[in-house]
Order: structure tokens, then sequence, then C-alpha cells
């Protein structure tokens, strides 16, 4: 049985506990409406003593939006919420937070209860247990992932007005897992960036402090788990930008090993280090979404062929034993005070839940961001060919000449990051450059990836920091990309040498602002990965905690929500600005 | 290899012409190259062959086709090139509406092969062969193609249609071995030859499934370094590849005679008007920028895979020729036209085992199979006549069924019924008689009614014999057994 719990008690703003059982039973009420309350055999109040109730989780604010998603799927299954009323929880959480953080390019309100009302007919089956496991669950996807006939941007406004025919593999599978969509997630433009600042709509604002960015380039994916406006979420990992938001914004992240996860349909960035990964509060989210994602593709021909193992059934089994591998190399000159001492005390609570400790030189990880600046944008320059205003998103219709126009769509379409690198990475490649840069930048890599093969010869987890620093705020890097790039340098060696890599939340600065603990696995192990993050958020209580603005709106929400009835309180189709 | 030693026949007295060609092939395969669209777009309405990969839609990605990368190492290994156990994609990179993705996905420094050689016929000396280097055949994919249109009100615009995108290509890279124009045509017939041969191209030029570029320079005799090399492109015919090579070694000749200097430059023949023109200058030439392609892992291709596409190689056009000369001696002439294709020389060869009789079939075929293909424009297996039927035909001559003067009339029939020769003599009474009874009658009418014949026969002229006998073919109706007929005159004049 699932459903160990976290104590409640070290969630922020518990001091709603005192009146919260009315709503509950206000949902309860409502739950009526779906008729999947007292049916045979599954009397409401009878699994009370078996498994986590409604009142245990939720009943303190009556807030979903607080749920992981192993809870949501817990109380799906047992009918004690409905889909659509988990739907219009986070619906409403968009509605009342969105204005602040602008975690969204497009909200699919409608979709998502359509998917919602599919999944309260299979939850309401005679055997709810065998639904696809994120049925009803609700997820925001990165504006990269194809989604059939829902705009997808990527981040640029030169793919504005782009509506896939086809959906990316990842959507496809977690579609196929029940999941519900709740929108596109705000992401720097076509993943070139760590702050979401770079997006072609708007920037996004950490919920922890929305003066603060949320990282990037999934900064909007990050945002919205943190912000309750989705239980789960998807992005892409290129150099860090899974980890870094996941850690800015103070939730779990999971970088995939390369190959691990199909990029079909993922409008790629830089194609040998692009990777798709899950965003949830708490690990075994991640564990569910990466369950449902992960395998070969046909359609994929860099995707392994390496049977999927079953996450879940070894999360619990704890890291006595685990060798943890500490690189001296990650703990640089730049990195904050505090986010050194969060990261080394995370090292410690692994030791004393029974991992060893064992220092690991990476030496050539030094170079990691060098080699990064000159694969990505190369790998970049080549792959934004294709955005010319020919087939699709915008197009200069006001040029005549054939070429005039492909030259005037990109000109009015990229921003000034992708022109950036566009320009890095094309003379990257240059007769004349190539051995210099690109050709030395692959023997780099190798050599990184050397480094990495050798720690794990002996250790099974390197731990590390994310980001050298707490969420910076917003405007303090954008005019300096050099310093912008320097947010990814303990994750970027990582993506290099093809590894996964995961965050998981380890306190909060004197600010009060979050930081993230890295554990990178050996290729393909990321069940281990799993493993050791469970284990130390089962040991801490980092990841209950919710920012402020998200508690403060959820609770809002779950009494107007119990006011309203869950049938009326649609969110709206697009976030008012969007 | 730099061709010093060849000794070419250089319109240019005081120049060495050195060309060398490289040829794009489309690959016969059910889907593309990447994606699983038909690639049989011939006919097909503009754009309905198309997926998101072949489009080049956001986050869409190639996968490779098999079939196509063993069409390729096959074609290689016809072509005697050595096949390296590593290779690998390369995107080259280049902005063109037609390019769907921004780059084109071809191999740059790592193809499927390497180092191979090609012998064709030399122009200049009959019967010789001629050998030239393949310095590589590598895999690509084609481009969607472009419509410069003009509408009534003077408008003009370009369409596009995505179907041709993707359709896997081979490009077969030839060295600068090549010394005339002619040579180039011929080196191009043996490669096409070869390609229709292994069957992994339809091979026709007017199709755009076979598409020739020409490398030309110039350089004084004896000079070890090339001359400034000129690409010529838009060549659509076999003959234009020829007239283009042609034009272009006069002018630069003339230029250089002139005291002029030769750019290195893109140039397309501009076929109405015999000429070629400057389209890109070597400033202007793209900087491609190729690199790993990422999405596509590399290809091995170990030795054993190798030797299993070897195995499937058939018989090539040189080795069946030799065979047939002597296996069948004839000569080369001969074997050189019944090898001309695979389908052909499959075709000789089944008569040749249905009849026995390799001379008759070789003749028939040379003489009367070919017109009949000339004049229908059919190919060899679509007409109603088929190995069978000529040997059967063979047969009744060879039984003294028929004679060789009703045959023709036999095989028209037979050609345009599709039934058996055998069936048609039956049908139509045209055996022949071989009854001495009946033609005795038939002689001793022709010696009756024709005295000067008789005469002059019998005073030596030896013409008569031959009216004599065709008198009694005539009365005949050409059924008569020649020799007999012959041997029947002589025992009743002689007698």
């Amino acid at each position: 049985m699932h459903g160990t719990l976290s104590p409640l008690s070290s969630r922020k703003g518990d001091g709603a506990r005192g009146g919260a059982f009315c709503p509950a039973i206000a949902a309860h009420g409502m739950l009526g409406e779906f008729g999947l309350m007292g049916a045979p055999g599954q009397p409401a109040g009878h699994t009370r003593h078996m498994h986590v109730t409604r009142e245990h989780l939720v009943g303190i604010s009556g807030d979903l939006t607080a749920l992981t998603a192993p809870e949501a799927r817990d109380l799906l299954v047992r009918r004690q919420i409905s889909a659509t009323e988990l739907a219009h929880a986070v619906l409403g959480q968009i509605e009342r937070t969105e204005s602040q953080v602008r975690s969204f390019i497009t909200v699919t309100a409608d979709e998502a209860l359509a998917q919602a009302r599919a999944a309260d007919v299979a939850l309401g089956g005679s055997d709810p247990g065998a639904t696809p496991p994120l049925t009803g669950i609700p997820v925001a996807l990165k504006d990269l992932f194809c989604t059939t006939g829902v705009q997808t941007t990527a981040g640029s406004r030169i793919l504005e007005g782009f509506i896939p025919p086809y959906d990316a593999t990842v959507v496809a599978r977690l579609r196929a897992a029940g999941a519900v969509f709740v929108g596109k997630a705000n992401m720097d433009e076509f993943a070139m960036g760590s702050s979401t600042e770079n997006s072609g709509y708007h920037p996004t604002h950490n919920p922890w402090d929305v003066s603060r960015v949320p990282g990037g380039s999934s900064g909007g994916s990050a945002a919205a788990v943190s912000a309750g406006q989705a239980i789960l979420s998807l992005g892409t990992d290129t150099g860090g930008s899974i980890r870094q938001p996941a850690s800015l914004c103070s939730v779990t992240g999971l970088k995939p090993t390369y190959g691990r996860v199909s990029r079909y349909g993922v409008v790629a960035f830089a194609s040998s280090l692009d990777q798709v990964g899950p965003f949830s509060i708490g690990v075994e989210g991640s564990a569910m979404v990466l369950q449902a994602i992960a395998g070969a593709d046909p359609m994929d021909a860099t995707t392994a062929p390496f049977a999927v193992p079953d996450y879940r059934s070894t999360i619990r089994d704890g890291v006595k034993g685990l060798r943890i591998g500490v690189p001296a190399e990650y703990f640089t000159a730049g990195m904050e005070p505090d986010v050194e001492r969060l990261v080394r005390e995370a090292i410690q609570t692994l030791t004393s839940l029974g991992a060893t400790v064992h220092p690991v030189s990476l030496p050539y990880s030094e170079h990691g961001l060098a080699t990064y600046y000159i694969i990505a944008p190369a790998e970049a320059s080549s792959n934004l060919s294709r955005y010319n205003g020919i087939k699709y998103g915008l197009a200069a219709l006001d040029e005549v000449d054939m070429t005039r126009a492909m030259d005037a769509t990109r000109q009015r379409g990229f921003g000034n990051e992708p022109k950036r690198r566009i320009m890095l990475g094309t003379y990257a490649l240059s007769s004349g450059y190539y051995d210099a840069y690109y050709r030395k930048a692959q023997q780099v890599r190798t050599l990184i990836k050397a480094d990495f093969d050798n720690a794990f010869a002996s250790v099974d987890v390197i731990a590390a920091p994310v980001s050298p620093t707490v969420a910076f705020k917003m405007g303090a890097r954008i005019d300096d990309p050099l310093a912008m790039y320097l947010s990814d340098v303990c994750t970027i060696p990582v993506n290099v040498a093809g590894l996964p890599g995961i965050s998981v939340p380890c306190g909060f600065d004197h600010q009060g602002l979050p930081v993230g603990l890295q554990l990178i696995g050996k290729a393909f192990d990321e069940a281990t990965l799993f493993r050791a993050a469970f284990a130390y958020e089962e040991a801490t209580s980092f990841h209950r905690q919710r920012p402020p603005l998200a508690e403060q709106a959820g609770s809002e929400g779950s009494v107007n929500q119990a006011a309203m009835g869950a049938g009326k309180a649609g969110g709206p189709q697009r976030a008012p600005h969007a | 290899m730099t061709g010093t030693h060849h000794a070419g026949t250089s319109p240019a007295t005081d120049y060495e012409v050195v060309i060398g060609l490289e040829v794009h092939a489309q690959v016969v395969t059910e889907s593309k190259m990447f994606c699983g669209c038909s690639s049989r777009y011939s006919g097909a309405p503009p754009n309905t062959l198309v997926c998101p990969v072949c489009l080049g839609m956001p986050g869409s990605l190639p996968v490779m086709n098999r079939t196509a990368v063993e069409a390729t190492i096959i074609t290689a290994l016809a072509l005697n090139c050595e096949i390296p156990e590593f290779s690998k994609f390369d995107r080259k990179n280049y902005n063109y509406p037609d390019l769907m993705k921004g780059y084109q996905i071809s191999q740059f420094d790592l193809p499927f092969s390497q180092a191979g050689w090609l012998e064709f016929d030399d122009p200049a000396n009959p019967g010789q062969m001629r050998r030239a280097g393949i310095t590589r055949v590598h895999l690509e994919e084609d481009t969607a193609t472009l419509k410069h249109v003009r509408d009534s009100s003077g408008e003009t615009y370009s369409l596009m249609d995505v179907n041709r995108a993707g359709v896997p290509l081979m490009e077969i890279v030839g060295d600068p071995d090549l010394r005339t124009a002619d040579e180039a045509g011929s080196y191009l017939r043996a490669v096409r030859q070869i390609l229709r041969y292994l069957g992994v191209s339809t091979a026709n030029m007017d199709e755009g499934a076979f598409r020739c570029d020409a490398n030309v320079s110039l350089r004084p005799w004896g000079q070890a370094e090339y001359g400034a090399k000129v690409e010529v492109k838009n060549m659509n015919s076999f003959r234009s590849v020829v007239r283009a090579i042609e034009f272009e070694i006069v002018r630069q000749r003339d230029l250089l005679d002139a005291g002029g200097r030769i750019v290195q430059e893109t140039r397309g023949w501009v076929d109405d008007r015999a000429i070629t023109v400057t389209q890109r200058s070597k400033e202007a030439a793209h900087d491609y920028r190729y690199f790993p392609e990422p999405d596509l892992p590399p290809i091995i291709t170990p030795e054993a895979e190798v030797e299993r596409l070897r195995s499937l190689l058939p018989e090539l056009p040189d080795a069946k020729r030799q065979r047939f000369a002597d296996a069948y001696r004839m000569t080369s002439d001969i074997a050189d036209t019944l090898t001309q294709t695979r389908a052909l020389a499959e075709y000789f060869e089944q008569t040749v085992n249905l009849s026995g009789n390799a001379r008759a079939a070789a003749n028939w075929i040379t003489r009367d199979v070919l017109r009949i293909l000339g004049a229908t424009g059919a190919e060899i297996d679509q007409i109603l006549l088929t190995p069978a039927h000529l040997a059967d035909l063979i047969k009744l001559l060879d039984t003294g069924t028929i004679s060789g003067r009703t045959a023709p009339e036999v095989l028209e029939e037979a050609v345009s019924t599709g039934s058996m020769p055998r069936e048609i003599v039956q049908q139509r009474g045209l055996g022949q008689v071989s009854d001495t009874d009946a033609l005795t009658t038939a002689v001793a009418d022709a010696i009756a009614s024709n005295p000067k014949a008789v005469a002059d026969y019998r005073a030596g002229k030896a013409t008569a014999m031959g009216f004599l006998v065709g008198a009694v073919m005539k009365a005949t109706r050409g059924k008569g057994n020649p020799g007999l007929v012959n041997e029947l005159l002589k025992q009743q004049l002689d007698g």
C-alpha cells in the first residue's frame, strides 16, 4: 500500500486547520452530483481506516491543488474526489494566481474539463484501480510539446498560431495514461535561457517571490506545479532546464538519461542534449510520469531499446549502503554560502539514513559550460533553420520576394537569445572553424563523460548543487548572457554526459528562497535516483512546503469552490493576459 | 586518381580536359528516406504524400529507411567500392524554400562507401574499355519541388509540392578521370545500366530520377594541379550533358587562349540556347556547415553484412557481356546488345533454354524483338511475345514445320495476339509442305510452265534455279519446304 503520508504539520499555513472540515463536507456533497459517492461496496467512510482519506489530505484547507500525484490517484481511485472536481480546483488556482505567476502561454480549460469528465466515466467503472495510472490528474505541458489542435509556440513569436496536427510521443503517452492537460506552460524561447524571461510572450514569476525568476527554460512548468496550477508538469532539460527551475521553485524535477524518453514532437533546441522530464510535488509523482513516458519510440531513433523498470516498486527501498559521490569541483567559488550549506546538510541527511559518502573528482566538468555553448548553439543553429514562414507560424507576408520573406520572418520572429545562439552556432560550424570549435567540443564532451564513468565505477549516485544561487531578481541577468549561462554550471555537465539527474527541494536560504539538491545517476539508472530522492524527502519535509501565494489562493479557492459548487467553477479558456 | 596517364582526346590541343561527374539517382523504395510516406510520388496530386517528418514540422524526427541504405551499399559494391564499418549521416545546412528543414540529411566525411571504380566503353576506341574512379556512393534525401508560375494577370508566384521531399537519393561521385564529353556520356550510360541492373533506381533522366552535374576544368598538358573547376548543372538529358560539357570545354579554352582566367563557379546549362551561364560564384558559394546528424545514430555495417549484401549482387553488365560472348559464341556487338538491360538478357537466356538454339534466339531478338520494342515503346516484359513464344517459333523452324518465309507472319501474329506460334500455324494452315508427292506435282507444273527458265538452267545460269524455286513456293503459297523443293527440282531437271 502506498500512501505513507508526510506529516501535514510540516506545511506552511497550517493555521487554517481549525475550521477546515466544512469545505471538505461541502465537497463531499458535490461529489454526490457526480454519482461517485456511495457506490456499492465503496462507502466513503468505509476505507477511512485503511487508506488516507480526503479529510486527511485536503480536509485542513480543502485544497485539492496541494495534492501530490500519488495522493490524487489514491483519492480518485477510491472516488473520494472526482477528476472534474480536481480539474476545477487547478483551473480555479490558475484563475487566482496566474496574474501574479504567469506560468502559461495557453490555458486549455475546456479541453481539461472534457478530459476530466472522460476520466470520471472511466473511474466510475467497475474497477477504478484498473484505469491508467494518471487518469484524471491535471498536467501542464511546456509549450514545446506538440499537441494536436492546441497552439504550440516553443515560447517564440515565430511559431505564434502554429497548431500541430500531431501529438508529441510523450503527449500521446500521457494522454493514454489518462492525464488531463490544463495548458501549455511558458518557457524561454526555444528553451534558450535560465529564467523564462526570454519568452516571446511574457516572463513567468517565481511563486515564492514574484519579483524573482522561476528559473528556466521550463520556468512555466515548474512555477505551475509550485503554485498548484497543475499537479504535474512536463518540461525539457537541455542544460538544466528542468532541474534549475525545480530547484528555484522548490519542486521535484527529473532530467532522464538521454535516450530514455522520446523527443518526437518536442520542438528541438539541441538534439544531442534535449531530454523530456517531469515536475512534481514529491518524488513519486515524477516516477509516475516517467513510467508513463519512458521507453523506446519507433519515431525517435535515439531512444534506447532498454526495458523500463517499475520505478515505484523500488522507490521505498531506502539508501542503506548507497554510495554517494561528492565532487569537489561542483562546490565552486561563485556559490552562495546558503546553497552550499543546505546541499551539504542534505548529503549529511542521506548519510544519516545509511548512505556512505565518497569524494569523487570530475575535473573536466569545468569545461562543461564552454563545451555546451559550442554544441548546443551549433545544433540549434541548424534546428531553427526550418522556421522561415513558408510552412507554418509567423510569415512576413508583406515581403514579395521569396528569399526576403524568409529572412524577414526570421528577423521579426526570433528574439535576441535565439538570434545570439544561431550566430554562435553558425560561427562554430563554419568552414575553417569547425575543427577548432565543434570538433574540439565533441572531444571534450567525451572526456567529461569519461570522468563520470570513472566516478561511477565506485559510487552509485553523485550529489551536487543544482544552481549556485537561489532565484535571482527578474532583470538581474537579462543583459548579461554570461551571468545567465552560469546558472547552469552544475547541471550542464550532466546533459553533456547524457546522464540522469534529479533536483529535490533541500531547504530555504536566509531569505526563505528554495534550494535544490541534485542527484546524478548512472545512465538509465533513474530508479536509484528516485529511491535516493524519495528516502531524502521522506526524512525531510521541504517538498511539502508551499509558496504562501499558492497556499493562500488554494484555501480561497477551496472556500469559493465549496460555496459555488464544482460545476460552475470553470477556469478561463486562456489566461487573461496570454 | 589524376588521370594524367590517359591519352585524352582533348579538343583543346594545349590543354588537358578534366571532367568528374556527380550523379544523383532516386532509390526505388516503398517509403521515403526518413518517414513512412510513399516515395512513389509520380502522378500523385501535390502535397498528398506528406507527414510531419517530411514537411519538417517542429519536433519531427527522421528514422532511417533500411532498404535505401542496403540499396546504396549494393550499388557501391557493384561500383567496386570499399564499405567502411562505421558511417553516419550529417546535416548539410542551407536555406531554400524547397528544403523543408533548412538542412538536408546527407553524408559528409563518413559515407557508406568510398574508393571504387567503374569501367565503361571507350568512345575513342570501340571495343576497348576505360576505367574511372568512383570517389564515393552516399545517401541523402530529395527536396520538394518548386514551380514558378505567372498567372493570366501577369502576377508571378511559386508553388511548392512536398511529395518529393524526403525521397531517398543516392549520390555517386566520380573521380575527375574523364577527359572528353563523349567519355562522360559513356560513363553515364554505364552508371545508368548498373543502377538498372541492380534495380535500385529507374534511372530515368526525364522523370528526374537520374540527374547529373559535371565538374569541368582545363589545365595545361603536364601540369599536376587542376585548373579552376566549373560545376555545370541543369542538364536534363544525356545529350544535354554531353553538349554542356562540350560547350564548357570550348568556353574555357577560348577564355584561356584569350589570356583570360577561369573562375571557380557554378554554371547552368540553358538547353534552348545551348550555352552555360553563371549561377553562383565561388564567393557566393554556400558554406554548408556540415555536422553529424544528432537525430540518427551512426550506422555500423559489419563485414558479414557487407558479404550478405555482396551475395545479393546480380551478374553485372560487363560480366554478362563477357559470358554471353564466350558461352554463346557471339560477337561482342551482339553480346552488348543482348545485355543492354538485365531483362533483355534474361529474355534471351530463357529463350535459349526453351529452344536450345542460342544463335536463332540472338538473331530473332536483336533483329525482330528489338524492332518491335522500338516501334511500340514497350519494355521487354510488357510485350505479349514471351520467351516461350519465341522458343516455340524457333522450334517450328528447326523442325521444318514452317519455313523461314512463313516465320515473320507467325511472329507478327504472336506479337499482336499472344497466341503460341504452334497454334497460329495450325489455325491458319501455315505448316510447311514436306510431302514429296504433293511437291512433285508443283515442281512438274513449274517446269512445264517456265520453259525459258528451264532452258536458262540447262544453259548454266544459276539464277534460273532460284526463279523456279520461287515459282514452286508461289504455287504452294510459301509453305513448300525450300530444301525439298530444291532437291525435287534438281532431280526432275537433271534426271
